[in-house]
């Protein structure tokens, strides 16, 4: 069953902003997003990172259209990111800073997706956010009860232009496809009746 | 003379193989030069150069003084050469190769009359027949009647003696240029302002581009040289995401290295070569969006990796391979094509991969199962679910090291905690690792 299109609009990002994610799914809620956007993706690793996105294990139509970007310092990542969401054709800039984001760094680069209207998504370590964030997400994977099952805890903890949220649901990592769990007690919501 | 022969003769003979290719292109690089004497400049054979001098000599002050000069300029280089001036091109190869000189317009005849038979590029077997019936200098040869030789050694001879008389015409053709992508700009006073070095390399980058579009090129490396009024020089090298030859669009990417040259006491001359050019054929110009939209990707591939490298800017295309640190190539963007990825088959992978690492087993477990509890990057974890193994085997003809540990049993392991990782078993060096992330 597809979810309601208010609950897409609710996982979905501001396009033109700049947004924030942290824990340990990170990189996970990064790939939904990625799945969920039709342009183009950049991903800024960490200078010397060791991790790659693993190019079988990237949900559907993400490996082809995915850069990978290994800049030497921080200061050519920060550049590399602004440059790509500077950039139109561009449709979701990832990026992996290792250092907290200083205030001006995130104006800029809330300044370059607005010029370029991308949208980017910083993957950040816990407290290391900017104040210039438009949204930060806190995910999490969760343990299953069934086998096979991919459940995420992905929580809005701050969003400058509405309310925050919980969301559990499977997503499974192959499409854009997810499905929510209503878990009691935190539906932000009235339940409506059945007709 | 056979190589045995000879190192008989003489046992200290330093012998080298030949190198046709760079023979050819010292040859060609002599071409070139020779263009200071005639336009009309070929090579002649693998071992010489015929120049069309008609008209020129006087610029030296007569053919004599045009001789010296050659020499003197090629024995400042180091070259040992034998020339010779003659009416004709037949004429001139002939007493080049066989004793040198200039042969006087008029006495062109008596001047070769001397030369044996072979000068008149012939081949051997003819010139070993004409020797055999006592014809050794083109003497004896003009004084024959030409109907027997004819039948005798066939059209050819005859030609070649006509020609070195001057009774055929042989023009010379000089070879064609490889075109060349570089231009320059000498100024009459020196400048110093960015401004001004950016609006004398638009001017620079306009002629290049019609020289790159006339050809159907595109530019893929440029490199700009300022010379400086001090006799320093600086150099602006830019790379591009793909061959290219819009003059703004390129400019562009030169104004950061602009930025930071020194200038010094001024610049007086710019010179811009594209030394990296690639086939590019015309395109229409008011492509659609997605045409649009491409430019604009390639150009930022072209800004990013300027700065940062261009090994560094990179895409994922599939491998071969059932190693994971494998089954994917990094390549640099700007030098490759984007490929579909390979069909979503077979156990699944984690999203992000990383080279391993050894987790610290905390209590007991199943003989080649996970563990049930272990530590991975300062976290404690409980094992809820794995699935597996997965059994890899290293690759034999490759000898990778970090491969030594030998074959590798994979599980997907889902943690009460939450992560789902990728732990691997090495039996044969019993071992326990996390390789990857799921989602």
């Amino acid at each position: 069953m597809r979810p309601e299109p208010e609950l897409e609009q609710m996982l979905s990002l501001a396009p033109s902003r700049v947004h924030e994610a942290e824990g340990l799914g990170r990189r996970a809620f990064a790939l939904f997003q990625a799945a969920r956007h039709d342009a183009p993706l950049v991903w800024v690793l960490a200078p010397r990172a060791e991790h790659l996105p693993m190019l079988r294990g990237l949900p559907d139509g993400v490996g082809d259209r995915l850069h990978v970007i290994r800049p030497a310092s921080e200061t050519d990542l920060l550049w590399a990111v602004e440059e790509s969401l500077r950039a139109n054709p561009v449709g979701l800039v990832i990026a992996e800073p290792s250092l907290p984001l200083s205030l001006t760094a995130g104006r800029r680069l809330q300044l370059a997706a607005e010029a370029g209207r991308t949208t980017g998504l910083m993957l950040i370590r816990e407290g290391q956010g900017s104040n210039a964030a438009e949204t930060r997400w806190h995910c999490a994977p969760v343990a299953g009860d069934a086998r096979d099952s991919t459940l995420h805890h992905w929580s809005l903890i701050k969003n400058k232009k509405g309310t925050t949220g919980n969301w559990n649901l499977h997503w499974n990592g192959a499409t854009a496809a997810f499905d929510l769990v209503s878990a009691a007690g935190q539906r932000h919501r009235a339940a409506e009746t059945a007709r | 003379m056979a190589l045995a022969d000879a190192r008989a003769i003489c046992p200290d003979l330093a012998t080298r193989p030949a190198d046709l290719t760079r023979e050819g292109a010292a040859l060609a690089a002599l071409r070139r030069f020779a263009i200071r004497y005639s336009p009309m400049v070929a090579r002649d054979g693998s071992d010489g150069l015929i120049a069309d001098i008609t008209g020129v000599p006087h610029l030296f002050g007569g053919e004599e003084e045009l001789r010296t000069d050659l020499h003197a300029r090629l024995e400042r280089a180091g070259l040992t050469v034998r020339s010779a001036i003659a009416g004709t091109r037949g004429a001139a190869y002939g007493l080049a190769r066989h004793g040198s000189g200039i042969v006087p317009e008029e006495g062109l005849a008596e001047g070769i009359a001397h030369l044996p038979v072979s000068a008149l590029r012939i081949d051997a077997d003819t010139a070993q027949a004409l020797q055999r019936m006592g014809l050794n200098r083109i003497a004896d040869l003009t004084a024959q009647p030409r109907a027997p030789l004819a039948r005798r050694f066939g059209p050819h001879l005859l030609l070649r003696l006509d020609q070195a008389l001057g009774w055929q015409p042989e023009p010379v053709s000089p070879e064609k240029d490889a075109p060349r992508f570089s231009v320059r700009l000498t100024l009459p006073e020196p400048i110093g302002l960015q401004g001004d070095v950016m609006a004398g390399l638009s001017r620079l980058l306009d002629r290049l581009c019609e020289t790159l579009a006339q050809l159907h090129r595109g530019a893929r490396r440029l490199r700009l040289d300022l010379h400086r009024v001090d006799k320093e020089m600086v150099q602006v090298e830019i790379g591009l995401a793909r061959p290219m030859r819009e003059p703004d669009r390129i400019a562009a990417l030169f104004a950061k290295g602009v930025e930071e040259i020194e200038a010094g006491f001024g610049i007086e001359a710019m010179r811009l070569t594209a030394h990296v050019t690639e086939p590019l054929a015309p395109v229409q110009l008011e492509g659609g969006a997605s045409e649009r939209r491409e430019d604009a990707l390639s150009d930022l591939f072209s800004r990013l990796g300027n700065r940062l490298g261009f090994d560094r800017v990179l895409r994922l295309l599939p491998a071969e391979s059932k190693i994971p640190e494998r089954s994917f190539l990094l390549a640099p963007a700007a030098y490759s094509e984007a490929e579909d990825p390979p069909p979503r088959r077979g156990p699944e992978r984690p999203i992000v991969i990383f080279p391993p690492e050894p987790v610290m087993i905390g209590g007991m477990s199943q003989p080649g199962h996970p563990p049930a509890r272990f530590r991975w990057r300062r976290m404690s974890f409980t094992t809820l679910r794995a699935t597996g193994p997965e059994r890899i085997t290293p690759e034999w003809w490759f000898d990778d090291p970090n491969w030594r540990s030998g074959l590798r049993d994979y599980w997907r392991v889902e943690t009460r905690e939450g992560p789902r990782l990728w732990l691997f078993h090495t039996p044969q060096n019993p071992n326990w690792s996390v390789q990857g992330e799921f989602a």
